[in-house]
């Protein structure tokens, strides 16, 4: 232990713990601004300067460890004045019309200078004198907003593996910017969209499509309808201070009906219809074990396809031709219900609130349109957004009912709520894998091994005399660490699930910003509390997936089937695929 | 009324001029990678603010300059910008009265040819070519990256062993790097920003010194594959050791009677004590390789045979071999180059040079050894005959200011002509003629011959020390590919079109440094052990001290001092004096710590395996 003295107060901590952590334990803030725990300690913005007796300069507290009889003082003159000058320089180059921004009120940068009361800045404003982002790709960059924390860098580099994005000139031009490419759109970013979640200004941000919805929603000739992922319902309340008991989807189905939604829907059913497809797909493969490839990957998550088709491209053909839930979804929306409704398809708009940015990229795609050559989803919102729209339309969430879902897809089981959280798909899975070998329900918990935030889960579960080897993976990094193993040949499943996110869609790159809080552990409690309390756990049991195979799909993998719910990986490129 | 006045700097003028100091160091240390376009209109900043104001190209047009990178930098500018660029640079350079105008255009314009691509990208692209990734400069800039922030840290905290051990993650000879190193870790310390680089050379030395034993490395398990190493020098020894920790079979072929290559055959005892090298081979064997001496490759087996025997070969038989002067009467007796010399000291065959006058041919660190060598045999007067001036020797400047201490004289300017020899075939003198420095090429004055008559250096031996060659004859036989002598091999130390030769050292740089020879054997195990199908990884269970806080105050550099001259010039004893303690605990504190603060914490300090 160490003992030393922080502002007058005496403190003991182990040894080698930082002036920051040191001072918490004290119950004092220091501010900090490009800090993030184990991620970016890298001392840049120095904010978080402090004195420390019997030195002239000033120490950073965010990476610099505390010694035996230490005097810090955190806001000292010099401290106070020096950070003060680094924040105003920070602001000069700084677009600071916060009025107009995404990020005003959830800015780490408006709230460091608002807490040193910094009311005006003695510098000239420098902008960069030409802007350079494209506004058309799903991730954008702001050059006037970023402020060099490196957030994104690390994030990228040391959690997604991604490489994306890096520190580019030197001098007066330093800046952050794409890496090994021009721009974004001729990058290999997978669209994860963490260093939108880790920025801690609007220097990145999704692209706001909801001004395309409003159009949609005043089009009288326009049937719109949405689709709801599993892991919004963990997390579009956090912007209107509601907690997961009301944040439900129901009632956010209630709100969305008020905004003029003709038709809301559970990404919940599709999601059960792609756990009939997969665990079908699955166990065909695995019939035929020696004609295939192993492992089988999961396909629902477009990130992690980019990813594999960037990074990868030698297991591309290993993934589930399986469509993700939401294309899914949108495929039998603009078919079964086009027809259930007596209406051309060309007059449903499909939108879907998704945590996600590779969604909106996913919904583009060639091979995701109908046989009209409409998109199957029109428009993907994430829950920022959709945030946005409520607020855009005055809604107060908290004040407003439930109301049930529509038919004929409102039912969804537990397996799909699941969905959302790393683990989640693979479980949902073997519930359904596990009963078409046996023809009877596992216990629903049976698969628990799979849950969880490591990074890496592994297990192997035996089914009826048939051992199954399973790995579950989350964030981009750990996807890649398994598939290097994979190459090396020293690991060996059967059956992989990877999810992009870290903790998967509750952790989402679309999800509400809470800045050096992870929130994915939290939501993803919501959606296991959910499926343990509904009667419906098991996707095989979803009444309404089993009418529509009856009424129009007739069995999974039937040609029908193929031709709706399964995609050519290969019938769209990354930048550089060949 | 005084009629004159003497000059004296008012407080703002020796300010400046202290600030230019400031501004010399801060060139010193500039680190690779930086953006060249902002650099050249900084530069050109500088440049104007130089300017007295007198005239147009350069009051004016200078500043017009700097617009216009300018407008490059901010990415307003389009090809058209570079073109007006060019044309005002070119008529500044032109019409500038003085130097101060025409100086700072040339260096626009030489920009503009030199890195011209990254003018284009910046203006295309609104980026630069280059990137910033060496983060810590000493690590970078040792060929073997050695974590030297790490061992000096350790070396503060007076971990000595665990310093040493450190080092060895990365280059296994400490004890040679502390002697005779040439330490490009120091050229762009970021100290030198502060007062003067760290001595990092030193540093190692005394902790070298301050470990007891050295500890035997910890095998991996053994792999079963056999790497045969051929040359027993640093790179080859470097190579087997890293390879025998990896679990591999490895045996080093020497082809003379002791091992160590240059280091034994080349360096004179009086920089590099036997005792110390023998220790650091004794050591380095501990890694369990084999070593077969006096066992030539081409003369006890051949190439192909060695090759078949084992599952992979790596080439590191230095540059052995002497060149030529090509003047008349280099026949004559007496007349010895520098590698016959030190070879034979290397085996205790010291020549005597009693009552003897000696000249040496040339201007590298070989031609000191030997004249060096030469005052150590007793010869009566030792001269040095070189046709450059002595400041564009390739010799270190501490080695030149050395061995004239030691009593060398350097007779610069003057260039070698004939040996003149007696009947009896024996030289006698070397014929010189004055030169005086002509223009600049590639940085050094070409020497051209002066109206001044030659002159005879009178010497009963010449010894001629022009450079080193290789003896690749038979590796080229084989099917490696050879040029100019030289081996080709890739930077990863493989070899084209042969699967499992690898090569490096100085039979790949030509005459190169102890450390790039070390670094290209480290490269090399790992690439073999790649190639024979592992991914073994060196590591270290070292634990470093908390980075210690620094107030940067300037404190002056300990430098390495050598025992008096009237005393080492008598014998090959270490000629340099050890650092003391109190010196080293100073010197280390000065270590900026570029792996914490700075570009290292957000890039990687440190490498703790590979």
């Amino acid at each position: 232990m160490v003992n030393c003295t922080i502002d007058g107060r005496a403190v003991q901590v182990p040894e080698r713990t930082t002036i920051l952590n040191a001072a918490a334990a004290a119950g004092i803030h220091i501010p900090t601004l490009c800090y993030l725990k184990d991620i970016n300690e890298i001392a840049a913005c120095r904010v978080c300067v402090v004195e420390v007796e019997g030195y002239d300069r000033l120490m950073t507290a965010c990476n610099n460890t505390v010694t035996e009889g230490m005097v810090i003082y955190t806001n000292s003159r010099k401290a106070r004045l020096a950070r003060r000058a680094n924040v105003e320089l920070i602001l000069s180059q700084h677009d600071t019309n916060c009025a107009i921004c995404v990020r005003s009120g959830n800015c780490e940068l408006q709230k460091v200078a608002n807490d040193l009361n910094i009311l005006s800045i003695p510098f000239e404003k420098q902008l960069p004198k030409k802007h350079r982002s494209s506004l058309n790709f799903p991730l954008i960059r702001n050059y006037d907003k970023c402020i060099k924390c490196m957030r994104c860098v690390q994030i990228c580099d040391k959690v997604q593996d991604s490489h994306i994005w890096d520190v580019i000139n030197t001098g007066s031009q330093s800046t952050v910017d794409v890496k090994d490419a021009y721009d974004l759109e001729t990058s290999k970013c997978a669209l994860c969209g963490q260093c939108i979640t880790h920025c801690p200004t609007a220097a990145l941000r999704e692209r706001d499509d909801t001004h395309d919805i409003l159009d949609a929603l005043e089009n009288p000739d326009k049937i719109v309808v949405a689709q709801i992922a599993p892991s919004i319902r963990t997390a579009w309340g956090e912007g209107f201070g509601l907690t997961p008991e009301q944040a439900t989807v129901k009632r956010l189905a209630a709100a969305l009906k008020i905004t003029g939604f003709d038709y809301v829907f559970d990404t919940n059913w599709s999601a059960d219809l792609t756990i009939m497809e997969e665990a079908t797909e699955f166990l065909e493969k695995l019939t035929h074990k020696e004609e295939n490839k192993f492992p089988m990957f999961t396909s629902c998550c477009p990130g992690w396809i980019r990813f594999c088709k960037a990074h990868y491209p030698d297991f591309v053909d290993q993934l589930s031709t399986s469509k993700s839930p939401q294309q899914m979804f949108g495929a039998i929306i603009k078919s079964y219900f086009a027809e259930k409704l007596g209406v051309d398809p060309s007059r449903i708009y499909c939108v879907s609130i998704m945590p996600c940015l590779a969604k909106k990229a996913e919904c583009g795609y060639e091979t995701m349109r109908n046989d009209q050559g409409d998109p199957d989803v029109d428009v993907v919102l994430t829950t920022r957004e959709v945030n946005r729209l409520l607020r855009m339309e005055n809604i107060a969430p908290g004040e407003i009912d439930e109301i049930e879902l529509d038919n004929p897809f409102s039912a969804g089981s537990g397996a799909a709520n699941i969905f959302g959280s790393t683990g989640g798909v693979m479980e949902a899975a073997l519930r359904t894998a596990y009963h078409s070998v046996t023809g009877e329900n596992p216990d629903p918990d049976a698969f628990h091994d799979v849950r969880g935030q490591d990074g890496w889960k592994e297990a192997t579960f035996d089914i009826k005399g048939i051992p199954v080897r399973v790995a579950v993976v989350n964030g981009l990094g750990n996807a890649a660490k398994l598939l290097d193993a994979l190459r090396k040949k020293t690991v060996e499943y059967d059956f992989v699930e990877v999810m992009a996110c870290p903790g998967g869609c509750v952790g989402g790159g679309g999800q509400p910003i809470h800045d050096s809080v992870e929130m994915a552990p939290e939501r993803a409690k919501t959606l296991y509390a959910q499926d343990a309390a509904g009667a419906l756990r098991f996707s095989h049991e979803n009444p309404d997936v089993i009418r529509c195979y009856e009424e129009y799909l007739e069995k999974p993998l039937s040609e029908r089937a193929e031709h709706l719910l399964h995609t050519d990986h290969h019938g769209w490129k990354m930048p550089g695929e060949r | 009324m005084s009629r004159l006045t003497i000059f004296t700097k008012n407080e703002a003028e020796k300010t400046v001029e202290s600030l230019y100091k400031d501004l010399e160091r801060r060139v010193q240390a500039a680190q690779p990678g930086l953006c060249p376009v902002d650099l050249a209109s900084s530069f050109l900043h500088l440049c104007h603010a130089q300017s007295c104001g007198k005239c147009t190209p350069c009051r004016v047009g200078l500043g017009q300059l700097e617009a216009l990178i300018g407008q490059v930098l901010d990415g307003t500018a389009d090809m058209f910008t570079l073109k007006v660029l060019e044309d005002t640079a070119e008529s500044i350079y032109m019409s500038a009265d003085c130097a101060i105008g025409s100086e700072a255009a040339r260096m626009v314009l030489e920009g503009l040819r030199g890195f011209r691509d990254d003018y284009v990208e910046h203006i295309k692209h609104g980026r630069c070519k280059s990137m910033h990734s060496q983060p810590v400069p000493c690590v970078w800039q040792c060929p073997a990256h050695v974590d030297i922030p790490g061992y000096i840290a350790l070396i503060h905290d007076r971990r000595y062993e665990d310093a040493v051990q450190l080092i060895r993650k990365d280059n296994p000879m400490p004890a040679t790097c502390g002697l005779i190193c040439e330490h490009p870790c120091e050229v762009r310390c970021r100290r030198t920003l502060v007062d003067d680089p760290i001595n990092i050379r030193g540093l190692k030395r005394f902790a070298v010194e301050h470990e007891d034993t050295i500890p035997a490395p910890k095998r991996m398990p053994a792999t079963g594959k056999r790497v045969a190493v051929i040359g027993g020098g640093p790179s080859g020894l470097s190579c087997a050791y890293y390879l025998s920790i990896m679990g591999h079979e490895v045996t080093v072929f020497e082809q003379r009677k002791q091992l160590g290559g240059m280091l034994r055959y080349g360096i004179p005892a009086y920089r590099f004590p036997r005792e110390i090298l023998d220790r650091e081979i004794e050591g380095l064997k501990l890694a369990g390789f084999e070593t077969k001496t006096d066992y030539s490759i081409g003369r006890d087996i051949s190439v192909a045979e060695l090759r078949s025997q084992y599952d992979a070969m790596y080439v590191a038989i230095g540059a052995h071999t002497d060149r030529k002067i090509g003047i008349e009467g280099e026949d004559a007796e007496g007349v010895i180059s520098a590698v016959e010399m030190l070879r034979a000291i290397g085996d205790d065959g010291y020549p005597d040079f009693t009552g003897m006058d000696v000249v040496v041919v040339g201007g590298g660190n070989v031609a000191m050894d030997v004249a060096r060598s030469a005052i150590r045999c007793h010869a009566k007067s030792v001269k040095v005959a070189y046709r450059r001036r002595k400041q564009d020797m390739t010799a270190l400047a501490e080695e030149v200011k050395g061995a004239i201490a030691d009593g060398v004289e350097i007779v610069e300017l003057n260039a070698p002509v004939r040996i003149e020899k007696d009947a009896e075939n024996r030289c006698t003198g070397l014929i010189v003629k004055p030169q005086i420095p002509g223009a600049v090429k590639g940085g050094r004055p070409s020497p051209k011959n002066s109206a001044k008559d030659e002159v005879l250096l009178p010497a009963d031996r010449v010894l001629v020390a022009i450079g080193q060659g290789i003896e690749s004859g038979k590796f080229g036989e084989f099917g490696i590919p050879v040029q100019q002598g030289r081996i080709s091999a890739f930077d990863t130390s493989d070899i084209a079109d042969n699967e499992g030769i690898f090569a490096g050292g100085d039979c790949v740089t030509g005459p190169a440094t102890v450390i790039r020879a070390i670094a290209a054997g480290k490269v090399a195990a790992a690439n073999i052990d790649e190639y024979l199908g592992f991914n073994h990884e060196i590591t270290t269970d070292v634990v470093l001290p908390p980075i210690r806080f620094d107030d940067h105050k300037a404190l002056g550099r300990v430098n390495m001092v050598e025992r008096p001259a009237d005393e080492r010039r008598c014998d090959f004893k270490l000629m340099e004096c050890p650092m003391t303690e109190e010196e080293a605990l100073q010197e280390s504190s000065r270590c900026l710590h570029c792996d914490h603060f700075g570009y290292g914490i957000l890039k990687g300090g440190r490498d703790t395996k590979w």
